[in-house]
């Protein structure tokens, strides 16, 4: 069994809920929806690409952004819709990138299948354009230690889970997840850190990444202990 | 009425803290709603359902009523038909009385919330006061559907809307182009009503023995009161291109509305559609027998919402809170709820509503898990509880324009 350090720094957890609001913006048609991707606030983004996975969390195994479900759903526009479920947002770090990413898949589709152009979703089912307030606070679970924090895992919401793996790491503009970065930084924990930093969170329902964070952090409990410097491993940049 | 902690069981322990960590961060301020009814209507049944659970929470939460004479509250039933895309003549007669009692209410109506919430269109006039409390927020909570409003009925309000801080509306579909915030707060239903909670086998057995329903074959229903927007004929004709394939029976159930002559006309033709078939049945269900709709839903294999224009679509609820595989159309709230392939079938023609109701009566194993995600779906997102909470983050996010709250 490893000897692990404690941190002179809690991870505390926090936990959030959203309250959804409204732009009035809609779309009819492949046009009409490039040009509010292109020009809507990053919240609005961040709220399409992770809606579903808030409100649809315990689906399994591949949640699908709202402009994927829409275009395929809607305009029935199955291989665009695909390009849009397939890409790996785990991979973005900002806002931003994923932004770029969406309008250039749409563009180059839009440029191979001009006939896609014509087609327009029927009145009633346009895409409404929202973006989601996020309020955060804490929760009473804190953890100095790797047995505490694995005891913390256990007992959080999921939407702890949520915030700290997804809305941290994107819309805080960590451009890590919250766990990796305390692993890492308070307790030298790079490999599990890395660990988890390398998951795809976005493949997982959050009860099964709740598992599989458990997993790591039980197997490295199970470990000899090492000294951090034997195990460091880099760490995406942020 | 229920205890908030009698919600615990259905909704997990951490809800019930957050709703009381909320309730927390508003103490101190008083939150007064503003309706024109206090029983009867939708708006009523809901603030009758919330107001209590809020006090028990601590919120200190006010509710008042606006007083109004026939022709006061003739003309806003004309506002309501005209919002929902309903033509209607409107007098500057109409207007004049309006704005009369909106006056008198003005004038006669404390008013004194920190955060206000004036429900629909009847007390939308009270926002007059705005600029004698400083420090009030103002949110108008529009209940109704008002994607394709009558213009001239639209125009005359949105004055009005204008000056409120924020707008509330039920779908994304409803919401319009406005120089003010707008949030989306979805309906709910309430877990533990007789029209919800979970039922003894029995009670089941006894409602369809009372309605004469044998369970020989998987049945199919729909529940909705007899109106034309409910397509129930449409309904029939998709059952007829089923059972060619499958035999199985249909409920159409839902009231008739005694004050409404073309509900029965609905429900005659509804009559007439199903001929001499055995396997239909066609019921009239009186108002608040809440336990036999809820016995209906849960003894069907399949259910139906085939409406050709939905509000919300609460019906939908009911069924995925069930956990029953549910067919429905593709309007006003229902994709919300329905996400295609994920938590039901959405369908746009009678046809396609046949073929979503085969697949679902042939793929037992589809269905169930449809239906599981569907009740998953209604327990993270259209429970009571979740009014609750959006009842409050609203009143915090009057105080808070950033994106991100940190509480």
């Amino acid at each position: 069994m490893a000897v692990l350090g404690k941190s002179k720094e809690a991870f505390r957890f926090f936990t959030e809920t959203h309250l959804l609001e409204l732009t009035g913006l809609k779309a009819a048609n492949l046009q009409e929806l490039l040009y509010h991707i292109k020009t809507v606030p990053p919240s609005v983004i961040y709220c399409h690409t992770h809606n579903f996975l808030q409100q649809h969390h315990y689906l399994s195994p591949e949640p699908p952004n709202d402009f994927a479900y829409w275009i395929t759903g809607i305009l029935g526009e199955e291989e665009l819709g695909e390009y849009l479920f397939s890409i790996d947002t785990i991979q973005y770090t900002t806002i931003y990138e994923l932004r770029v990413e969406i309008i250039r898949t749409i563009e180059n589709y839009m440029a191979k299948h001009p006939r896609s152009l014509q087609k327009f979703a029927t009145p009633g089912d346009e895409f409404h354009f929202f973006k989601s307030v996020s309020f955060i606070f804490q929760t009473p679970y804190t953890a100095f230690d790797l047995k505490e924090f694995h005891a913390a895992l256990q007992r959080v919401t999921l939407d702890s889970i949520y915030f700290h793996m997804f809305e941290a790491r994107l819309r805080i503009k960590q451009g890590i997840n919250d766990f990796s970065k305390w692993l890492n930084d308070s307790l030298q924990e790079e490999r599990l850190a890395n660990k988890i930093s390398s998951l795809d969170p976005y493949t997982h329902t959050l009860g099964g990444l709740r598992t599989i964070l458990i997993k790591l952090v039980e197997k490295r409990l199970s470990e000899p202990l090492e000294k951090p410097s034997d195990t460091a491993l880099a760490l995406p940049k942020s | 009425m229920p205890k908030i902690t009698e919600y615990e069981p259905i909704v997990g322990t951490h809800t019930i803290e957050e709703l009381r960590l909320l309730a927390n961060r508003l103490y101190g301020k008083v939150i007064q709603n503003i309706n024109s009814t206090a029983v009867g209507g939708g708006v009523a049944e809901i603030l009758n359902r919330l107001v209590p659970l809020l006090r028990e929470l601590g919120v200190d939460v006010k509710w008042d009523v606006i007083k109004g004479g026939d022709d006061f509250f003739q003309v806003t039933k004309k506002f309501h038909n005209a919002l929902h895309g309903k033509p209607e003549e409107i007098t500057p007669q109409m207007l004049e009385v309006f704005l009369e009692t909106s006056q008198r209410n003005i004038d006669e109506l404390k008013v004194y919330g920190d955060i206000l919430f004036i429900h629909d269109p009847q007390p939308i006039a009270l926002i007059r006061k705005k600029p004698s409390m400083p420090n009030g927020k103002w949110i108008w909570r529009c209940h109704i559907d008002v994607s394709t409003p009558i213009k001239q009925v639209w125009d005359f309000l949105t004055p009005f809307i204008h000056q409120y801080d924020g707008a509330v509306f039920s779908a994304p579909v409803f919401s319009q182009p406005l120089p003010i915030r707008q949030f989306l707060e979805s309906p709910s239903i309430d877990p533990l009503s007789d029209k919800n909670k979970d039922l003894p086998q029995e009670i089941i057995d006894q409602v369809l023995d009372k309605y004469r329903i044998p369970v020989d074959k998987p049945i199919i229903t729909q529940v909705s009161r007899f109106d034309y927007l409910k397509d129930p004929v449409g309904v029939i004709e998709a059952y007829r291109m089923v059972k060619k394939r499958i035999d199985c029976r249909l409920i159409i159930a839902g009231g008739t509305a005694t004050d409404d002559p073309e509900s029965n006309k609905v429900f005659e033709d509804t009559k007439e559609a199903a001929g001499d078939d055995k396997d239909i049945h066609i019921l009239p269900i009186p108002s608040g027998s809440d336990t036999e709709i809820n016995a209906l839903q849960r003894a069907s294999t399949v259910i139906v919402q085939k409406s050709l224009r939905e509000g919300f679509g609460l019906t939908v609820t009911e069924a995925l809170w069930k956990a029953k595989p549910v067919v429905a159309s593709s309007t006003g709230g229902i994709p919300l709820q329905v996400k295609h392939k994920y938590t039901g079938l959405l369908c746009h023609s009678i046809p396609g509503t046949a073929f979503a109701i085969k697949q679902l009566l042939n793929s037992t194993e589809y269905a169930k898990k449809l239906g599981e995600n569907g009740r998953e779906h209604v327990r993270q997102n259209f429970l009571l509880t979740r009014q609750v909470r959006d009842f409050m983050l609203l009143s915090l996010c009057m105080y808070h324009p950033e994106d991100i709250i940190y509480l």
